[in-house]
């Protein structure tokens, strides 16, 4: 198939049609509201049903009923509309309950700005919503990448009946890049056979919960669950390794952000300097293992970020004391410059050569 | 032997947990018998709530889904977005519906969802331990409004029949009360007016039932539907507030 020019949010929609979602409820709120207007435009060609919910709260709700009832199913919103789908989030991931959320986030904290931003990493990666789950999460950094996961993402909520969240940010989002759409890999996926479908007088009730009032219950059921996440962390994390041979530094970075780092290291190569690149692709589980992988000439990390500072407390963890662990970052909306990231390098490696 | 009464099919075998006195058993078992007598307990699917009747997904023999709080119809709503031949219900108390979900009830109504829900007010939390609720009438103690609710400080009682009845999505709406056997029948038939609406297709109905805390109240299960009778009613009308020309 040839590739064709797309913009992100509706590339993003696109791959979700054609991933099999026939359900999608949402919410306006920018930079992510082509993603509903696409869906309002073409989800019933594909046969399926777009509905714009009265709040995030209720889309999330609806996609929690529509989980429940077996449809593949998604919502998208942005930073402030994802923070009030915490509450359906965590009981979808309560009754695990398989569907996907789309965040092409904004700059916080409240109402925030409408730019590109990367504060979201702790809202994705540590819950947001109550008790002990967690999320698949997926960040690309291209839009081949955006729709490539968003396809992936619904046979990975299907085989492991969990939510599933892919975040970009305003960047992916908004701009245009040649896409093509591939199919993914096709999982060996359970029949949703727990689904409230109706009983048809053949079977006993299937009943969708996450609440257990004895506690003995409560706490076998979080184990239950720990051993899925156990699994997961087992076999999809992803990451890419850039220039790591020979770097003195290793900058790790996601998203679009990665993007701009690779434009650093390239800049910096022609200096004489080499810094390689761990991208996490998975936020989580997060990509431990590729800080093993960092070759013994490097002497520091530096984290790059478009927050004050996220993704570098799971760098810090990874990294076990092992190296210094730097940041930059830029908030709010303001995005790093690659010549940024270049000056920051040679701080860190103590001025040019 | 001739059976002359046996449980409905409707409802499991499972004993409940609801505290000597109250109504929720009686309700319960009427939408049991509606859901037997119009044949459709194997395509239903109910919606539980937050609250007293939190656990209604064991006691309801057909497929059932548990929501946050106040957040029934929305989920409802997902369901019957993707089983729209099925029948959806919600089962929600007065904390659930009036308060924390007043705006998934009310655009489910404005949506016309073809979906039934079943209100049961009985002006207080009940599961929480007996604090105001938006419903809880003026004058009327509560854990939370311990010299009686003022209506300076809190509102006036919250009529959502009346509400949403202006909805034009809304092709059902009557409150009703389980005090005598008569109105037990009349709330039956209402219940079975408010299913028949969404199995025709024709859009959103709910019941909204008066019902007894006597735990909370502080009263036995007499004086409690005395009190129901002197002070809810009057305040709460009884009756039909909407049924279109084109449902009846």
């Amino acid at each position: 198939m040839a590739k064709i020019l797309m913009k992100g949010n509706e590339a993003i929609g696109a791959a979700a049609i054609k991933a099999g979602c026939r359900f999608f409820f949402g919410y306006p709120i920018t930079p992510q509201n082509e993603i509903p207007e696409y869906m309002s435009r073409e989800m019933a060609k594909a046969g399926g049903v777009f509905l714009q919910a009265e709040s995030e709260v209720a889309a999330i709700n609806m996609v929690y009923g529509a989980a429940g009832s077996g449809a593949r199913v998604m919502t998208s919103s942005s930073s402030p509309g994802i923070a009030l789908k915490q509450e359906g989030i965590s009981y979808i991931a309560g009754a695990q309950l398989p569907c996907v959320i789309v965040n092409i986030s904004r700059g916080g904290p409240g109402l925030g700005g409408i730019q590109p931003s990367q504060a979201d990493y702790f809202q994705s990666t540590r819950g947001g919503g109550n008790g002990d789950y967690r999320l698949l999460v997926y960040a690309p950094s291209t839009l081949q990448e955006a729709v490539d996961l968003v396809m992936e993402a619904f046979e990975a909520a299907d085989y492991y009946r969990n939510p599933v969240m892919v975040i970009g940010d305003g960047m992916i989002g908004q701009m245009m890049e040649p896409i093509e759409f591939k199919e993914p890999a096709k999982r060996e996926l359970p029949s949703k056979d727990w689904a409230t479908i109706g009983t048809n007088g053949t079977r006993k009730p299937n009943i969708i919960n996450s609440l257990s009032l004895d506690a003995a219950e409560l706490e076998r059921m979080n184990i239950r669950l720990q051993e899925k996440y156990d699994i997961i962390e087992q076999n999809e994390v992803r990451y890419e390794l850039y220039n790591m041979e020979n770097a003195e530094v290793v900058i790790a970075a996601y998203g679009t952000t990665s993007r701009i780092v690779k434009n650093a290291i390239a800049a910096l190569k022609e200096e004489g300097i080499n810094v390689g690149l761990i991208r996490p692709i998975t936020l989580w589980p997060f990509p431990m293992k590729a800080f093993d992988e960092i070759p013994a000439t490097a002497k520091a990390l530096l984290s790059v970020e478009m927050s004050m500072g996220q993704m570098i407390d799971d760098i810090k963890i990874a990294s076990s004391g092992r190296w210094p662990v730097h940041f930059y970052g830029r908030c709010g909306g303001m995005i790093p410059t690659p010549n940024a990231v270049v000056e920051k390098v040679k701080e860190i490696i103590g001025g040019a050569k | 032997m001739t059976v002359v009464f046996k449980r409905t099919e409707g409802l499991t075998e499972k004993p409940y947990h609801y505290c000597p006195g109250c109504t929720h058993g009686i309700i319960h078992r009427l939408v049991g018998e509606v859901l037997e007598e119009l044949g459709v307990l194997g395509k239903s699917i109910g919606v539980a709530p937050v609250g007293c009747s939190v656990l209604a997904y064991d006691y309801f023999n057909c497929d059932m889904h548990e929501a946050a709080h106040g957040r029934a119809p929305a989920v409802a709503t997902g369901v019957k977005r993707v089983l729209p031949d099925q029948v959806v219900f919600t089962y929600q108390g007065d904390g659930d519906l009036a308060s924390i979900g007043t705006a998934e009830i009310v655009h489910a109504a404005h949506r016309g969802e073809k979906i039934t829900t079943i209100f049961v007010n009985n002006a207080i939390y009940g599961m929480t331990g007996g604090q105001m609720a938006p419903t809880t009438l003026i004058g009327q103690k509560a854990t939370t409004s311990p010299y009686g609710r003022d209506a300076a400080h809190a509102g006036m009682p919250l009529r959502i029949s009346e509400m949403l009845a202006t909805i034009t999505g809304a092709v059902f709406v009557e409150r009703v009360s389980v005090d005598t056997p008569a109105n037990i029948r009349k709330t039956k038939k209402a219940i079975k007016k408010a299913f028949e609406v969404q199995i025709e297709g024709k859009g959103f109905g709910i019941v909204e039932v008066l019902s007894t805390c006597p735990t909370n109240w502080g009263l036995t299960p007499t004086e409690a539907i005395k009190w129901l009778q002197d002070n809810m009613i009057p305040y709460y009308p009884l009756g039909n507030f909407r049924t279109p020309e084109e449902v009846k």
